[in-house]
């Protein structure tokens, strides 16, 4: 198939992005959205030119590293996967694609199509742990969980910390990110002894880092590969609101 | 930030007066101002709506309504809500205005290519449909409370010429075509505002969740459908000629500002 | 440590195992008691480099600042959570027996040694067993949402062939799970100070002072700056060298440079034939292909692996004439049930990707290619109903549909195998030290524990055992002998490795050549697998130890790396990764030419059990099963490193087994 790309350029942190126009000529329909941009840079390549820069790694979907917004949605209008897991069969032939960055302050463009996001390791260094020293730890049927209380912390602890939250969001927030941790670490016993510090702590880094604030219009959830519901939003603002309480009157 | 310094800092956070200056510059705190302040002008729009509906029981009940919420608590009720209310609406004001700012920085980008995939039409002009509901309760208070148009502030209750002719007012005011479309844009717009805002308040105070979400969307849709409904009987009905007052003060108006109104003339 | 008197010397006297002295059982804990301790006041003096920030390197550098240590870790990634321990899938072995299933720390160390086709070290294996038992209580302690019954215990299934059920799992993302505990702690210490993180930095070299490892030099992916570190001690995680092949399940960035820059500076490489064959891949679908996606070894739980009896149907199939399902059951040749029927479709990695291969090599393949197999769950599917499958099965039977396109609860998935881990590594003693002293080596990047082919969910278990428990025990052993922050970065060896390093970016940079980086890593890629992948021969071998240096003149010749090393370039690190795995492409050939025996991952061709064989005659094995030669071959090959072009120097560790009496591996 061929294909008109509109790719976003930029030459590195400094300097100023522009949308290029590039051809992909007789790209195979089984190939990976990925793929068709390695065929893309090859050319590219071949051609004289510096290849279209762009993060990714596992290209299975799991480690997170890939991002872009395709047409304007992060990791493309099917819901549910990564970049890296979209395939051509999905696009027609002749179609335009739009292919930018993840758009936010807190996530700098550092080339291309590539951006900093540590600004989420940073979130999670300010709370979302659990800490337990090594060697330490109970016998591990000590503590019984139910298991709708285990799935549901493992459905909010499928974050890949991808960013594509923060990239949909009008307003550039990581509502559903630092939710997810919260979410996951609530809800199990084993963090609730830190949970009022650890809810203080990483949404005061959230806010540190100049994400915006939830507007509650789900765009979060529509584009996460791993689904995450917002409802873990609603339970990060209900434990931010009790533990701010417990700060103010507690002794 | 590290967690253990917060903890450490543990002395210093009973000062409440710095634990309510972080929480109001927290993006969350900010949010639940804005949600508990949304919640009692919701509280107040649908005690307001059902006093305007008493119009359809007559103009004494209308005016009676009027006249007991001027004198309860001797008086000191109307203002105790006033106070209250007004409190909420500058707060859920500057709280809101403040986060936008804060959101069009945190995303100083737009992209070329720009899609929505599930954002409702309503949450995405939040700011705009309030700040014309802001314009029109600045109007609405000048029309109907402060009563800036003597002839308005002049109309007595035929029946009772003691107090004023509420019910008279309300009809008089909306033989206007451009109050009517003012008031019903004005309204349109505060019911797209309420059907994101009261399934936000929701979200915001932590209680949707797996269960409650559906429920919470439904609530949110319904208060603001009837709200819509409600409001927006009154003027319609006065508009049909439904509502009409044939013995009351509006007949010592000029007749200008009866015959300004073509859909009045039945 | 006194070393045991098994771990004989190599001719030049360095390769001693430092395995502690006594009854197997005891040895670990019998070390742990003795071993040298390090002063708490001491410990934050010492300074220690990590590289890699998976399960071994992450779990290793939070656990190492817990204790004191001044840690600086490295990955090459944007953050330490996206390394490729996160793409686990299936589960993490503990032998905690919880299923009452009859399960001990001895069986599972047996079935480990078993697996590893007796090429594994005892002594490292039982260590590993025991600590199984603690990983899962520090991994739940953390917050690592295993699977977990009604009753709130914890559940557990049986994994890869074993019989009984240890393994713990979180759906099939039990890595991501695994990693993601790790990487909270990492990040928990790097709050507190005791960790600096550098993410976007390359391990480029390895700084050796005195003989000691004290250092790396490394490039900032972002700026392209060149700077060195110097350390008490260096410890590389950095996992496994599967992308040698191109095509591998490993990520993208997957790669053996620090590996095989330790290697070049005098570290041993360590039975690097053994390479793991993932049975259950989806098969390459053409030339554009950039990896290839591995599909969780649960689904043998209940799918059934067939290709058609015969080559005209396997053809209709292939061109489309006929669907799997126009093949009745008589023409379908199960051939994993034949062969092992006790096993059956659960039969161990190598065997089942071995005898995909054969079926493929016969003409009976059924993907477009020729190279795929039927895994099919109608049976299934009828036996337990839909719903219960997709319970099982969901998220995988999306994901397949996702990339090959078709609806496997309507038609059979096609797999084929694919490269997936390599048990091969650095080699180390049992302190998990190199024979660099001060190089440790942790995880995939080691050789250690899975001789010659690795269980399944095992790679989590020794990657978190390394890193968690054993490296905080064995690291005082080294350290108390050195005075803490002896060697800075002023000591003149890191100058002249930062300019080797420098001069050798500069020589790829000046090459322009014509030819795209990963053009060349295709070419090596292909080659391997073909000479060096399922089956191995002297004559295939030969041939690519004559092919890999012509790529090698090729590319340095003609490889084409666009823009300027100052500043973020992908393809001047992929052409660095890609220049190193062309060399130790070398060391790989060598290793499987010499070990003339198939054992594990490491299947020669000239070495198999033929009908002539009294274990074939009495109905113990099978014709075509791997044949290993202990007399000659029960010894770790480690290799020494001779210079560019110069065969490297093979060092051997006999391999004692006093608990355990190699058998014969039987599946039947």
């Amino acid at each position: 198939m061929n294909l008109t790309l509109k790719v976003w350029r930029q030459s590195g942190p400094d300097a100023t992005g522009r949308i290029e126009t590039y051809e992909a000529r007789d790209i195979p329909s089984e190939a990976s959205f990925l793929e068709m941009l390695d065929i893309v840079n090859t050319g590219i390549i071949e051609s004289g030119g510096e290849p279209i820069h762009f993060d990714h790694d596992c290209r299975e979907g799991i480690c997170g590293a890939c991002s872009l917004a395709i047409n304007g949605v992060p990791h493309s209008k099917e819901s549910g996967i990564t970049t890296c897991q979209v395939h051509m069969r999905k696009f027609r032939d002749g179609d335009t694609i739009w292919i930018e960055p993840f758009r936010a302050r807190s996530f700098p463009v550092l080339k291309d199509l590539m951006v900093d996001r540590s600004a989420f390791d940073r979130i999670i260094a300010a709370g979302g742990y659990i800490d337990v020293r090594t060697g330490s730890a109970p016998e591990a049927n000590g503590i019984p969980i139910g298991k709708e209380d285990a799935d549901a912390a493992f459905d909010a602890a499928t974050c890949i910390g991808c960013g594509a939250c923060v990239a949909a969001c009008k307003n550039a927030s990581a509502m559903l990110f630092t939710g997810a941790k919260a979410y996951h670490l609530n809800t199990l016993p084993q963090g609730l002894a830190e949970k009022d510090g650890r809810v203080l702590a990483m949404v005061r880094q959230m806010d540190a880092e100049g994400f915006g604030n939830c507007t509650n219009q789900y765009e979060c959830e529509a584009v996460c590969p791993k689904e995450i519901s917002a409802d873990v939003i609603s339970k990060l603002n209900r434990d931010y609101a009790a533990a701010a309480l417990r700060e103010a009157v507690a002794g | 930030m590290q967690k253990s310094d917060v903890l450490l800092k543990k002395p210093q956070m009973n000062s409440l007066g710095r634990t309510l200056l972080r929480f109001w510059n927290s993006s969350i705190g900010k949010k639940l101002i804005v949600a508990v302040t949304g919640l009692m002008l919701v509280g107040f729009l649908v005690g307001h709506m059902a006093g305007n509906l008493l119009i359809f029981q007559g103009r004494e009940d209308l005016n009676d309504y009027a006249e007991f919420l001027h004198h309860m608590l001797h008086g000191w009720g109307v203002w105790f809500v006033r106070i209250g209310l007004l409190t909420a609406f500058v707060l859920h004001i500057v709280a809101t205005v403040s986060l936008v700012r804060q959101n069009r920085a945190a995303r100083d980008s737009r992209y070329a290519h720009d899609a929505t995939v599930q954002a409702s039409g309503s949450s995405r002009i939040m700011i705009w449909s309030g700040l014309t509901v802001l314009a029109f309760v600045v109007f609405h208070i000048l029309h109907f409370t402060v009563r800036v148009d003597s002839q308005l502030a002049a109309m007595k209750d035929p029946g009772d010429p003691a107090r004023h002719d509420v019910y008279g007012m309300v009809i008089a005011g909306f033989s206007n075509p451009l109050v009517v479309l003012f008031y019903i844009v004005a309204i349109s717009l505060l019911c797209s505002h309420l059907s994101h805002g009261i399934a936000s308040i929701f979200q915001t105070l932590g209680l949707r969740t797996v269960k409650t979400r559906a429920a919470i969307r439904a609530v949110g849709l319904a208060v603001s459908v009837v709200l819509w409904l409600g409001f927006l009987s009154i003027p319609f009905l006065v508009a049909t000629g439904v509502l009409k007052d044939d013995k009351g003060a509006a007949a010592n108006l000029s007749p200008g500002h009866v015959q300004q109104s073509p859909l009045a003339e039945n | 440590m006194a070393s045991n008197a098994s771990s004989q010397s190599s001719p030049n006297g360095t390769l001693n195992s430092a395995v502690p002295d006594g009854p197997l059982a005891t040895k670990w804990t019998d070390y742990k008691a003795h071993a040298k301790l390090i002063n708490p006041a001491n410990k934050r003096k010492y300074s220690v480099i990590v590289v890699g920030s998976g399960l071994a390197g992450g779990a290793a550098a939070a656990t190492l600042s817990e204790l004191g240590y001044q840690v600086k870790c490295f990955c090459y990634q944007d953050s330490p959570r996206r390394a490729h321990s996160i793409a686990a899938q299936g589960g993490i072995n503990g032998a905690k027996n919880y299923q009452n299933d009859g399960d001990s720390v001895w069986r599972l160390f047996y079935d480990t040694i078993k697996g590893g086709d007796f090429r594994s070290r005892e002594a490292n294996v039982h260590r590993l067993a025991e600590i199984s038992l603690q990983i899962i209580d520090q991994c739940v302690a953390q917050g690592v949402p295993f699977a977990r019954e009604y009753g709130g215990a914890l559940a557990n299934r049986s994994f890869g062939g074993a019989q009984v059920s240890r393994t713990f799992y979180a759906r099939g993302q039990t890595g991501q799970q695994l990693l993601l505990g790790c990487y909270q702690a990492l990040e928990k210490e790097v709050a507190k100070g005791g960790v600096k993180m550098y993410s976007r930095t390359e391990m480029l070299d390895l700084v050796v002072v005195n003989g000691h490892a004290k250092g790396i030099v490394v490039r900032d992916l972002v700026t392209g700056e060149i700077s060195s570190h110097a350390g008490d001690a260096v410890i590389l995680a950095t996992g496994g060298y599967g992308n040698v092949f191109f095509l591998s399940t490993n990520a993208m960035g997957c790669n053996v440079t620090a590996a095989l820059r330790a290697h070049k500076r005098g570290a041993y490489f360590a039975n690097p034939c053994y390479t793991q064959i993932h049975p259950t891949c989806i098969p390459v679908s053409g030339d554009y292909q950039s990896k290839l996606t591995l599909m969780s070894e649960s689904l043998r739980n209940d799918g059934r692996i067939w290709v058609p009896k015969s080559r005209e149907d396997a053809a209709k199939i292939r061109s489309g004439e006929l669907m799997a399902k126009d093949i009745p059951e008589e023409a379908r040749d199960y051939y994993l049930e034949r062969k092992y029927p006790s096993f059956g479709n659960l039969a161990p990695r190598d065997i089942s990707s071995r005898s995909a291969k054969e079926a493929c090599d016969d003409g009976r393949g059924v993907a477009k290619t020729g190279l795929g197999v039927f895994l099919d769950f109608s049976d299934a599917i009828r036996r337990l109903g839909k719903d219960t499958i997709k319970a099982r099965y969901g998220n995988l039977f999306q994901m397949y549909e996702k990339i090959a396109g078709e609806d496997p609860y309507e038609t059979p998935m096609k797999i084929y195998p694919a490269v997936h881990y390599t048990m091969g590594g650095l080699w180390v003693d049992y302190n998990l030290m190199s024979n660099i002293p001060g190089l440790h080596v942790l995880g995939e990047a080691n050789f250690s524990d899975h001789g010659a082919n690795r269980l399944g969910a095992s790679a989590l278990m020794q990657g978190l055992a390394d890193g968690y428990f054993v490296i905080p025990a064995t690291l005082p052993t080294y350290l108390a002998g050195q005075k803490p922050g002896a060697v800075t970065t002023a000591a003149p060896e890191f100058q002249q490795v930062e300019d080797e390093v420098k001069g050798r970016i500069a020589q790829l940079m000046s090459v322009k050549g014509a030819t795209p980086v990963d053009a060349f890593h295709r070419e090596l890629g292909l080659l391997l697998w073909n000479q060096c992948g399922m089956a191995r021969t002297e004559a295939g071998l030969k041939e690519a130890l004559a092919e890999i240096p012509r790529i090698r003149e090729k590319f340095w010749k003609d490889v084409r790396i666009p823009g300027d090393p100052d500043g973020v370039n992908m393809e001047l690190e992929k052409a660095w990764r890609v220049a190193d795995f062309i060399d130790f492409a070398e060391i790989l050939c060598y290793d499987a030419l010499t070990r003339e025996e198939s054992c594990g991952g490491h299947f020669r061709e000239e070495h198999q059990f033929t009908d002539d064989d009294e274990d074939v005659r009495s109905g113990y094995t099978n014709p075509g099963e791997a044949k290993r030669h202990d007399e000659r071959f029960c010894h770790v090959a480690a290799w020494e490193y001779k210079g560019p072009g110069v065969p490297p120097v093979l060092h051997k560790e006999p391999l004692d087994f006093e608990a355990v009496e190699p058998s014969v591996r039987s599946y039947k």
